[in-house]
């Protein structure tokens, strides 16, 4: 076959290196995941029985909900328009507080111990749901929408000010350096040079982030937050399922329209 | 026309005195050591030198971009490395910045990024909406003239091309009316053609205005051509400071090190054997 001296002086066989390296550490893994699968559907304590009897309660629930019921329009309507509001006002918010989180958070602007403290504060606050921070707003405030927009207002600036610093630090330090050369002070900088660079992008991030504020607004209602995920709520533990299936329609449509009009002006950017 | 010149130069103190500068980096590199330049009248002023030889540093520490760690620059008389925040952004007014990658901010129209250079002088209300006097948006229509941009001013300056990128960050120092232009590789960037045009503009506009003008440059044959007086740097020392003229082979191998400086032998003559060219290069640096 191949002469010896051939395949000394160029080898012709070559493999990509397995990221597991090595077929007995694969298999080892393997062994590893088929055992788990196995040991936690055992502890789950799957009750087959109890699945089977759901399945006909789902067919039940859902032969009620059609036909939608629209006669409460009025109730569905005030709960909508609360979402949206709670939405909205809490995107506002949220983005006047992002601009100072989001400056202080980026590296190459801030000081060292100011950047610490707001990358800190975006840790914390990202670290908890919007559900469990609406839980806690309602137990400081009471039921209704106050406690909703100040959940949503509170997550929007940790993520509005996280993008922001991130786009920051993206930049180009260039136009910056020649801005400061001319003799400009630090806000005259920031706004010359450091606002048109991140200006587009961040207004994308914001108009996203008002799209998923108008889902999110329908969510935290289920906790007592305000707005239509309370009607929601509320109409589910009524057994109301056919009212319930017209707000879940009309939330459907709302988060429709929103993810269009997100789509819409961002495309228009730029 | 072509803009107000440079206010009488002081006759006593000369224009730009460089003494003793030194900058070590916070990693502990050593990028000048103690640096002697003077400059007494409008000239241009080329320095070259290997990369990494300082040239970077050097400039950027006469505006203090860079932190000079000791020593003294001169502007007029007044010593810039003492100065406060304040004092500083004041003495920044008064030199203008090239850069290699023109450092325009993209997104703006040419007028915003011109009228740029007078952000020293409006306050931040009228940064804000742009609203600059009268006077320095006659200024900004005249320099854009005579850099050969008439016309331009609404275009966004990522519309522009590289040559006429740099044009508006000339523009742009100018609008400062510096009492010293500092430029950084300001023709790296661009083809042969263009780097001459922007050589030749800002050799006319040292002339027409009165300032003195550094320049970093890579390309010895450029800085020969235009410039009046050649720096050179190795290691952070200043190991050449004289006329273009002056600037011999010798002079050469001083600053870059041992090279043959003589035009390429042709095929005929070459004794070394092309395939080793990592033995050819040895020897050197």
């Amino acid at each position: 076959m191949t002469a010896p001296s051939l395949s000394r002086a160029a080898p012709a066989d070559w493999r990509a290196p397995s990221i597991f390296g090595g077929p007995g550490r694969r298999l080892a893994l393997l062994a590893l995941l088929v055992a788990y699968l196995v040991w936690s559907l055992s502890t789950l304590n799957v009750d087959t029985a109890r699945v089977l009897a759901g399945l006909p309660r789902a067919w039940t629930i859902l032969e009620r909900m059609v036909p939608p019921d629209f006669t409460r329009w009025q109730i569905l309507l005030t709960g909508m328009l609360e979402s949206i509001q709670i939405a909205i006002a809490a995107t506002i918010v949220g983005a006047v507080l992002a601009v100072p989180l989001g400056i202080a958070a980026a590296a190459n602007l801030a000081p060292r111990p100011l950047y610490l403290v707001a990358r800190g504060l975006m840790v914390v606050g990202r670290t908890f749901h919007e559900v469990i921070i609406a839980i806690f707003f309602v137990k400081l405030f009471g039921f209704g929408p106050v406690a909703g927009l100040l959940t949503l207002a509170f997550s929007s600036a940790i993520f509005l000010g996280k993008m922001l610093a991130e786009d920051i630090e993206n930049m180009k330090p260039g136009p910056v350096e020649a801005v400061r050369a001319t003799g400009a002070g630090f806000f005259q900088t920031f706004y010359c040079a450091v606002v048109p660079q991140v200006l587009v992008k961040t207004l994308g991030v914001l108009i996203y982030r008002l799209d998923s504020n108008l889902r999110h607004s329908t969510v935290i209602g289920i906790v007592g937050a305000g707005g239509i995920g309370q009607t929601l709520s509320a109409s589910f533990s009524r057994y109301d399922f056919d009212f319930a299936s017209a707000i879940l329609l009309t939330i459907a449509a709302l988060v429709a329209f929103g993810e269009w009009f997100s789509d819409w002006a961002r495309r228009r950017l730029r | 026309m072509a803009g107000s010149l440079s206010t009488g130069a002081a006759p006593a103190a000369p224009l730009l005195a460089v003494e003793g500068l030194s900058k070590v980096y916070p990693t502990g590199k050593k990028a000048l050591g103690g640096i002697d330049v003077m400059i007494d009248r409008p000239q241009l002023v080329a320095v070259i030198g290997s990369s990494g030889a300082g040239k970077s540093t050097f400039i950027r520490c006469i505006n203090r971009l860079v932190e000079p760690t000791a020593g003294r620059i001169l502007l007029n008389g007044e010593d810039i490395v003492a100065l406060d925040r304040k004092g500083l952004r004041a003495a920044r007014r008064r030199v203008g910045m090239i850069f290699q990658e023109y450092n325009l901010v993209e997104r703006l129209s040419v007028m915003q990024n011109v009228l740029s250079g007078r952000l020293g002088y409006v306050g931040l209300m009228a940064t804000l909406r742009w609203r600059f006097p009268p006077e320095d948006i006659a200024a900004a229509f005249a320099l854009l003239d005579r850099v050969g941009l008439d016309g331009y001013h609404d275009q966004r300056a990522d519309a522009l091309s590289g040559g006429q990128r740099q044009r508006v960050g000339i523009a742009r120092a100018l609008m400062q009316r510096p009492d010293l232009l500092l430029l950084d590789e300001p023709t790296a960037s661009l083809d042969p053609k263009t780097s001459r045009q922007i050589m030749r503009l800002v050799r006319e506009l040292v002339a027409e205005r009165q300032t003195p003008a550094i320049i970093n440059i890579h390309d010895v044959a450029l800085a020969r051509s235009y410039a009046d007086r050649i720096i050179g740097l190795r290691d952070g020392l200043l190991v050449f400071d004289a006329t273009a003229g002056e600037l011999t082979d010798e002079a050469l191998t001083r600053i870059y090190g041992e090279e043959d400086w003589a035009p390429p032998p042709s095929e005929e003559d070459e004794d070394e054997p092309a395939a080793q060219p990592g033995k050819a290069r040895a020897g050197l640096s």
